[in-house]
């Protein structure tokens, strides 16, 4: 006996929700196991396609990433699934996102300031983020927190200006109100925003977000538009955004930050709560999948290694969204590259120290590790074919791309996790 | 590892740092670090990034702005300590053992070994003696306290409540007058199942209930099962043990109650691992002869099952431990492995089972069974189970019954009675005693078992 469903996808991240997401639309039993917690919550929350060609060499941001797609070698996981399932997969992810997200009017890249000051290019984005395109010539106002540590508007102001945006950029740090301790964390301030509660002292019933306008109130200035950390609100972001706008006068834009991240959360919360919705079912944080069976060429059963006892779970198809390297998905050791659970042939040279660069930012090998797939999406062995019937990958444990330098994990997991999972469910 | 001698207080695991492993290059790792007989977490230091989600996901720091958080009780303190005879800072005290830390941290950290080696330096080193400290050994210790309330449930259960013996209780003991004390059954599980007959009845109920559903196997070797009760439905939830007897037996399962003490949850959180040891030892032993003889353990209560999966492990050094924790299964997550719950609950009805507001405790997230409850009970008519979500309920064992901490306590809890209020429900469920507790605390519901309604709907 076992744990069964249709369709069973390994990893939690967005190639793991986009492919039970299109299962669970298409009607499968979809069952969606993580080993620990989702780690969707360290993301920016921006949805890339494409930021630069591979191999770029200092060449600027890709225009347009639908376009740019029939460019790129056969490899690469959009050559295997097509622009056209580039687009059904980020149609599917905007139909679920709705009005919280933007940039679905155009094929064009976005350009998103980032906390550092840096310009990110992007096609999906939070709505709080849409003031603050750097392609907008309003002045800026950026505001930092006296205590909030992952962001200093001062240094992102000068980024941005050396990168040559179009608007002119100052910036203010404000005490926030309440918070007292030096290390508050940033779901702290997103709470105090939501709740919106009095602020003790001031002998009035005066409120936080009153409170925070007014201290930004003497920096506006001739500023337009004014940039926060993303840290406005989990639950009511919108309504926080909208009451700050009518008591600056200015439009209010959230700031993409790095982990733990407000907007990642959002996402995290919105996308599991889709497949929710869907009939997919969860299972989160139970351990990691260490053992499988197989006859006859196909996958019957994987077992959860949980405090030492094999929980089997058993489905028809399976998608595997374990991630590369840095996700667990692939493992490296002095022998070799490896992918743990099934044994998937991962192409690597065999000499260790091929494997990276000595420049910190060189072109390492590693960074394309993963395994093989076909047109199906499945993993292939050393001569070309499938590992498994009925196994397919998703996100960044297929290899040939180097997400990191192109801006791409987004899109490749929306993108591949939509088409392993219709496959799947299809099959399954 | 330092030299300073920290005795042998805390825990008695000890590990070696990284597997040393010569390749055919003859490759020889250095190990760089002096050799320890006691629970070495520098890999576990080591692999904080900083990165902040166990701060961030940490219910007492969201309420508590005096609180250091995770990161610090855990690794930073850890390293602080390294550094040569560092007392162990208090506000390890304020740490509710709740261990979402523990499954946010991308990193692996092992915080609850970290909080639970901290916290038993604390308080069998470094705190000084108080009426506190003497309050929570005998909270950390309810076992005993149960064992002598059921002698004489009903007067104990007069006194308990009365509201005079409430205000003596938090003048001199600082348990919060406020906290309805749980009321003891006039009859412990251990003595109904006695008086049923025992393991012999149990057999027998098994065996007629696997001749009724297909009679091949009337004979059986594996479905057996060691029931870790624990505490709490013991002395007081007598209706959820029974529940399983009956769900267990109704599906063919014999069952054994093994001799069994504490599973040392409240002692870990109160940093008394020397009391946990002791029982421990006692579990080890009783539960491993079980498992031996072909048994496995299951428990209905959440923070046993970790206990018994987790934290033992973790820290005790004892023989057939691992074999133990390997063994060990939540009642529920059970039966999804072996039997065919989805095609027993097709077409079933729970019509007289009200409809329920579900708390998923955080000792179930952190097995990876927040969920099952709600998915399994989804195709059931007549019963609806909402899930309020991954908020934190607050109570923590024993830490919502310390005076000083009341309020924390509460306020952690505001989110759970929130989302309570908001379901289509009068009713709670949950699978830990203390989260139903305060459940029951702070909305004013009656709270289930899942063991109850899957007792409702197949027997």
């Amino acid at each position: 006996m076992a744990i069964d469903s249709d369709v069973l996808v390994i990893g939690g991240g967005i190639a793991g929700l986009s492919a039970a997401l299109s299962a669970a639309r298409t009607g499968a039993d979809v069952r969606l196991v993580s080993e620990a917690e989702t780690t969707l919550h360290h993301a920016s929350g921006l949805l890339d396609v494409l930021g630069y060609p591979p191999n770029a060499d200092g060449d600027g941001p890709v225009v347009d990433p639908f376009d740019a797609i029939g460019d790129l070698p056969d490899s690469h996981p959009y050559a295997i699934v097509g622009a056209g399932t580039v687009r059904d997969g980020l149609a599917m992810i905007d139909d679920v996102l709705g009005e919280t997200y933007h940039g679905s009017h155009t094929d064009a890249n976005a350009l998103v300031p980032t906390h550092g000051g840096t310009v990110k290019p992007t096609a999906r984005y939070p709505a709080g983020v849409t003031a603050g395109l750097a392609s907008d010539d309003r002045d800026i106002l950026l505001v930092g927190f006296e205590r909030l540590t992952g962001f200093d508007a001062g240094v992102a102001a000068d980024h941005l200006e050396a990168a040559g945006i179009p608007a002119e950029t100052s910036a203010a740090t404000v005490e926030f109100p309440i918070v007292v301790r030096d290390d508050a964390k940033v779901t702290r301030y997103a709470h105090l925003l939501d709740e919106n509660p009095t602020v003790d002292g001031a002998g009035s019933d005066r409120r936080v977000r009153a409170a925070l306008a007014d201290a930004v109130e003497p920096s506006v200035g001739e500023a337009e538009r004014i940039g926060f950390p993303a840290v406005l609100g989990v639950d009511h972001p919108a309504a926080i955004r909208d009451e700050l706008e009518d008591r600056l006068g200015a439009a209010v834009f959230e700031i993409p930050m790095g982990p733990p991240s407000v907007l990642g959360g959002r996402l995290e919360d919105r996308l599991y709560a889709a497949l929710d919705d869907a009939g997919g079912q969860i299972e989160s944080g139970g351990g990691p999948i260490v053992d499988f069976d197989a006859e006859g060429g196909m996958i019957s059963a994987v077992y959860m290694d949980r405090s030492g006892s094999q929980i089997p779970y058993a489905a028809e198809q399976y998608v595997l969204a374990t991630g590369d390297v840095a996700g667990g998905g692939i493992d490296s050791d002095r022998d070799g590259v490896t992918e743990p659970i099934f044994g998937c042939h991962v192409p690597h040279p065999d000499d260790r120290y091929e494997w990276f660069e000595g420049e910190a930012f060189g072109e390492h090998a590693f960074a394309e590790f993963g395994v093989v797939v076909d047109d199906a999406l499945r993993p292939m062995d050393e001569g070309g074919t499938p590992e498994f019937a009925n196994l397919r990958a998703a996100g960044a444990v297929i290899g040939g791309y180097d997400y990191p330098a192109e801006k791409s994990a987004s899109g490749v997991s929306i993108a591949t996790g939509y088409a392993a999972g219709r496959r799947a469910a299809r099959e399954g | 590892m330092s030299d300073t001698q920290r005795g042998d207080t805390t825990t008695d695991r000890a590990e070696t740092d990284a597997d040393v492993e010569s390749d055919e290059e003859g490759y020889e790792p250095r190990d760089v670090f002096d050799s320890t007989t006691e629970m070495d977490l520098r890999a576990g230091a080591d692999n904080c990034t900083k990165v902040g989600t166990c701060d961030a996901e940490c219910p007492v720091a969201e309420v508590n702005d005096d609180f250091p958080g995770p990161q610090f009780q855990g690794p930073e303190q850890w390293r602080l300590s390294q550094k040569g005879e560092v007392e162990i800072d208090d506000s390890i005290t304020e740490c509710s053992n709740c261990l979402q830390c523990d499954s946010g941290c991308p990193s692996g950290v092992p915080f609850s070994e970290m909080h639970n080696t901290a916290r038993a330096k604390y308080v069998l080193e470094d705190q000084p003696l108080s009426i506190k400290k003497i309050r929570n050994r005998i909270l950390a210790n309810y076992r005993t306290s149960a064992w002598l309330a059921s002698k004489l449930p009903r007067t104990a259960n007069f006194f308990m409540n009365n509201g005079a013996v409430r205000w003596l209780m938090e003048k001199t003991m600082k348990i919060p007058s406020e906290r309805e004390f749980p009321e003891f059954a006039t009859q412990t599980f251990r003595e109904w199942w006695a008086e049923r007959g025992g393991e012999a009845t149990s057999k027998e109920r098994a065996r007629e209930a696997r001749a009724e559903r297909g009679g091949a196997h009337v004979q059986s070797d594996e479905k057996r099962i060691a029931y870790f009760h624990g505490c709490y439905s013991n002395y007081n939830t007598t209706e959820v043990a029974k529940a399983m007897v009956r769900v267990y037996e109704s599906l063919g399962y014999e069952i054994t109650v093994p001799k069994q003490k504490c599973s040392g949850t409240p002692m870990f959180a109160n940093g008394r691992v020397d009391d946990a040891r002791r029982h421990a030892k006692v579990n080890v032993e009783h539960l491993g002869n079980a498992i031996e003889d072909g048994y496995d353990v299951i428990c209905t209560c959440s923070s046993c099952s970790l206990a018994l999966r987790q934290e033992y492990p973790d820290l005790f050094d004892l023989e057939g431990i691992d074999e133990l924790a390997a063994h060990t299964y939540d009642a529920m997550e059970y039966l999804r492995i072996h039997e065919d719950l989805e095609a027993e609950l097709a077409g079933a009805e729970a019509e007289e089972f009200p409809d329920v507001a579900y708390h998923a405790p955080c000792h179930s997230r952190n097995q990876g069974l927040g969920r099952q409850a709600v998915e399994l009970f989804e195709d059931v008519d007549g019963v609806t189970v909402t899930d309020v979500g991954d908020s934190c309920s607050g109570i923590s064992g024993t830490y919502g019954w310390k005076e000083e901490k009341y309020e924390t306590s509460m306020e952690i809890g505001e989110e759970m009675f929130e989302h309570m209020a908001e379901a289509d429900a009068e009713h709670g469920m949950t699978e830990c005693p203390t989260c139903s507790m305060q459940m029951e605390h702070g909305t004013g519901y009656e709270i289930h078992h899942p063991m109850q309604l899957l007792d409702t709907v197949l027997t």
